[in-house]
């Protein structure tokens, strides 16, 4: 979108909001101040869809990534992580090499990014979400039919693998009941 | 000043970059799964973008909400995995549970 004035302030808001999220992501020794920033690129990233007039996206993006996936792995990191010992919470290692390889490929995308003459087709802004739904069941029904299933079997394998699979069910509560006996 | 692809195209190298350093330095894979998230969000974003300066810019924010559904399934999966790997390990340690068994 070729804005100027106050959208360029939006943007450069919002991509701060953003790279800042994700920066604390990366950096934070804390791994519940990492997960709550993931919610500040999410966010952020929404904002960057509604300013690309991809308003449909922009909303899917956050009632499925801040209000699911989000969630998700706030119950991840609070089941699992000793969140009380900070500095075991979130460990890092390797960090100079990994720094220098993400500056590298950092450098190397926003150098093509800022040199290649890229076409820039603008269209007015329109809302899309008619168009979303009519290319769901027209051009893209194959896709749309095969992420349906897709959807089905994580749910399923999501289910099975939380639950302890049908295997190993029983197993641990045999061991617990064995447990309290001794 | 113009905000244009170039824009976009920068803020997403930007989040890669991040999420690769993010997965390729911690040790809690429930970390490592956020900088796949980050990954992934940088990956979408580049599909908009591209979309708004498109033709027709349907077709590629509909493979945007296919990221995101994926990505959707994909977190399930890995943290239930995680959940498991708790159970077992008592740890979300990726380096300490290298072994298949108990």
């Amino acid at each position: 979108m070729t804005t100027s004035g106050i959208g360029a302030v939006v943007f450069y808001a919002l991509m701060a909001l953003t790279i800042a999220g994700g920066a604390i992501v990366a950096f934070s020794r804390n791994i519940v101040r990492s997960a709550f920033a993931l919610l500040a690129t999410f966010m952020g990233v929404a904002g960057m869809y509604a300013m690309l007039s991809a308003d449909f996206v922009a909303i899917v993006q956050l009632m499925v990534y801040v209000g699911g996936i989000l969630i998700l792995i706030l119950f991840a990191v609070m089941l699992t992580s000793h969140i009380s010992e900070v500095s075991v919470s979130n460990k890092s290692m390797g960090v100079f090499s990994s720094a220098v390889m993400a500056f590298a490929i950092a450098c190397i995308l926003i150098y093509t990014a800022v040199t290649v003459a890229w076409p820039g087709h603008i269209t007015p802004a329109q809302p899309t979400t008619a168009g979303i739904g009519n290319a769901l069941l027209s051009d893209y029904v194959l896709p749309f039919e095969l992420i349906s299933v897709l959807l089905f079997a994580a749910l399923l394998g999501g289910v099975t693998l939380a639950h302890g699979g049908p295997k190993n069910k029983k197993a641990p509560e045999a061991e617990d009941s064995n447990g309290e006996a001794k | 000043m113009i905000i244009g692809l170039p824009h976009y195209l920068v803020v997403s190298g930007i989040l890669l970059a991040l999420g690769l350093f993010t997965i390729s330095t911690r040790r809690n894979a429930v970390a490592m799964l956020m900088g796949v998230e980050l990954i992934l969000n940088a990956g979408i974003l580049n599909l908009v973008a591209f979309s708004r300066f498109n033709p027709n810019p349907v077709g590629g924010q509909v493979f945007g909400i296919f990221g995101i559904v994926l990505a959707a399934s994909e977190a399930v999966v890995a943290l239930a995995i995680v959940l498991q790997l708790y159970r077992a390990f008592r740890s979300v340690d990726a380096s300490e549970s290298a072994e298949m068994k108990e």
